[in-house]
């Protein structure tokens, strides 16, 4: 187990030096910072200056030994824009990511659980269609139009909820949140329903084929041949064996939401990381590009490690099989 | 040489109505379901719209000759100067929305398509000779797959645009870097059971070159779930683009797509001038739904376990 550990540490932290690479190259390879953080008017004396105090004077590989030894130390270099570490912009605008990120995974739960265990339970009837049917439509539907259109209806047309924003926040553990405050709620609703749709969908297909497997197996009919309400079996039978395979995949699925979070963030203009890259990429702030790809990265290497070592530790078969490679 | 005379053989042959060719079994199981069918009709109706759009569109929206700044943000089914209707509003330049989802349909629909046959050529052939050669061409191929699943797809495409920066040239790279790997999934493991079979041992005693085995022996063999994958991807494709151009980071606002249209009227839609966004994105929305269809039941007819 340890060796498989170790294995497995070394192969992610390989695909984080080769990932790192590959963001610094393209993003410093393309493109010419100068011409857009200078202004035209500026001397020749006045931009060599520049590019001395930015170090894009130096060779690419130089540049990449010393953003990696700065990010090694957490230094992941300043915004052009904002003059500020990138790592702290990005940061700052973390949580907002991770509350939409969340509130999304937890409408996947609540809202598709249910219907899935309804379509599951009943596979023909017409609500149970209607159901499927509107989760292949929240599967094909691209995100950033349904935004739109919870926009016009639920902003302009009925004025119920507030169109942009994050609304009033409240402060815990040092950090601002929406999901505190009422009005932070308010506008929360659409982003994290919009966001949270092609999860629905998910959750709801996943439901629907757990409940249909598990109705068919011995200790349900034994339940039932028991005389035990169908309310019991369904929902202690059924529910309790079905919910662990769904909520792992809902676990899983947290890294594409925070990357899907970025449409629904310019959207609906939610003050996250996602509207922050979005941003830097159209005025090509490359320590903020290089840093939120470096960070995303991270994260998902991290995610995937983690999901592999627990499978490891559940079905003994994956160990065995990397050791015979 | 053997292949050319077989089917000049069978193409001579004559032909009576009624028998069962395998070409006519699919066309039949495909059109059992109507819904299906009314996808292909809805999607060989939009490719038509796409392709003569130049000729059926009422102007050309992107001459600026034709184009009266008078008739900018006009309702859906008012007459403009130029003297004719104006079926689906107009833009904030005064351009006819539908002329203008007909040319944004050409594009989108160009590079979803283009991409996926790219996507498709280049993935389909590297997922056969993993297949064919294993070893350790197979498992350097099949991390890169893996590498590139474990990531979202809008992510990849996002960072290779920060990389390449806008363009239609540049879209249809990053939509094929993302896809290609599904492709490559697809075909290596149909190649993986083909392979093994008797007629790949049959070409290989007769020494037949590997590029030969490859293309004509195993890859029309596994060509039904390829189709299945490509129909599928079209669609994806198309609806990742349109992400992209959306965000500002697809195509330039000199050829826009459905996607561009729709972040056009964005602005607008929050006072209330709802139809500068709403019709490209049920122009979207139809083209989607309706290859998601057509895919769905491709994947009924050709899925051999489900074969009655």
């Amino acid at each position: 187990m340890t060796v498989y550990l170790l294995r497995r540490l070394m192969q992610a932290l390989l695909v984080v030096l080769a990932m790192s690479v590959i963001v610094f190259v393209g993003v410093y390879a393309i493109g010419d910072p100068v011409e857009i953080l200078i202004s035209p008017d500026a001397d020749q004396i006045e931009r060599e200056r520049a590019v001395r105090a930015l170090g894009l004077d130096r060779p690419l590989w130089e540049q990449y030994v010393v953003f990696l030894g700065n990010a090694l130390r957490g230094d992941l270099g300043n915004s052009f824009v904002f003059n500020e570490p990138a790592l702290k912009l990005i940061l700052q605008r973390m949580p907002a990511t991770l509350e939409l990120a969340f509130g999304a995974m937890f409408l996947a739960i609540i809202i598709g659980l249910p219907l899935g265990l309804y379509a599951g339970l009943r596979p023909n009837s017409p609500v149970s269609k209607t159901i499927m049917a509107g989760s292949i439509l929240g599967f094909s539907l691209p995100t950033f139009w349904v935004g739109l259109m919870l926009i016009m209806v639920f902003a302009v047309q009925l004025g119920w909820l507030p169109s942009t924003g994050r609304g009033d926040t409240a402060s815990l553990f040092g950090l601002h949140w929406s999901f505190l405050t009422l009005d932070g709620l308010s506008h929360m609703a659409m982003p994290a329903l919009n966001l949270a749709l092609f999860k629905i969908s998910l959750v709801i297909r996943l439901t629907r084929a757990g409940v249909r497997e598990t109705m068919l197996m011995d200790y349900v009919k034994f339940a039932r041949a028991k005389g035990l309400s169908p309310a019991r079996v369904t929902f202690v039978h059924v529910f309790k064996n079905i919910l662990i395979p769904v909520v792992t995949v809902v676990g899983l699925e947290l890294g594409s939401t925070i990357a899907f979070s970025v449409v629904t963030e310019s959207v609906f203009a939610w003050p996250g990381m996602g509207k922050l890259i979005i941003d830097s990429i159209n005025v090509l702030d490359r320590p903020v590009i290089v840093a939120y790809l470096i960070i995303i990265v991270l994260m998902f290497i991290t995610i995937n490690l983690i999901v592999d070592v627990t499978y490891s530790l559940l079905d003994p078969r994956v160990r065995l099989e990397s050791k015979g490679t | 040489m053997s292949d050319a005379t077989l089917n000049g053989a069978a193409s001579a042959a004559p032909r009576q109505e009624g028998v069962e060719t395998p070409f006519r079994r699919f066309v039949s199981e495909f059109a059992e379901s109507r819904i299906a069918l009314g996808g292909l009709v809805v999607f060989v109706a939009i490719a038509l719209i796409a392709i003569f759009a130049p000729w059926i569109a009422p102007q050309n929206p992107y001459d600026l000759a034709q184009l009266d700044i008078m008739d900018g943000r006009m309702e859906p089914g008012t007459v403009g100067g130029a003297g004719f209707t104006y079926w689906l509003g107009t833009d904030d330049q005064g351009r006819d929305m539908m002329s203008g989802i007909m040319y944004g349909l050409r594009i989108s629909l160009s590079v979803g398509a283009g991409s996926a046959l790219i996507a498709c050529i280049v993935g389909a052939s590297l997922g056969l000779l993993a297949a064919y050669a294993g070893g350790r061409t197979d498992s350097v191929i099949m991390r890169l797959v893996d590498l590139q699943l474990s990531f979202p797809s809008i992510l990849v495409a996002l960072m290779i645009l920060a990389f390449l920066g806008k363009g239609i040239m540049n879209v249809v790279i990053a939509l094929v870097i993302v896809e290609w790997a599904y492709y490559a999934r697809t075909v290596r493991g149909t190649a993986l059971v083909e392979r093994r079979r008797e007629y790949i041992e049959a070409a290989q005693c007769l020494a037949l070159p590997t590029r030969r085995i490859l293309f004509r022996h195993l890859l029309p063999n596994c060509l039904p779930p390829l189709i299945v994958v490509a129909t599928m991807q079209v669609a994806r494709a198309i609806a990742l683009e349109a992400t992209l151009s959306f965000l500002g980071l697809g195509v330039p606002i000199t050829e826009p797509s459905l996607g561009l249209l729709i972040a056009n009227g964005y602005e607008y839609m929050l006072s209330g001038k709802y139809w500068i966004s709403f019709y490209p994105g049920i122009a979207l929305l139809i083209t989607i739904v309706s290859i998601n269809l057509v895919g769905d039941q491709l994947r009924d007819v050709l899925n051999p376990r489900l074969k009655k």
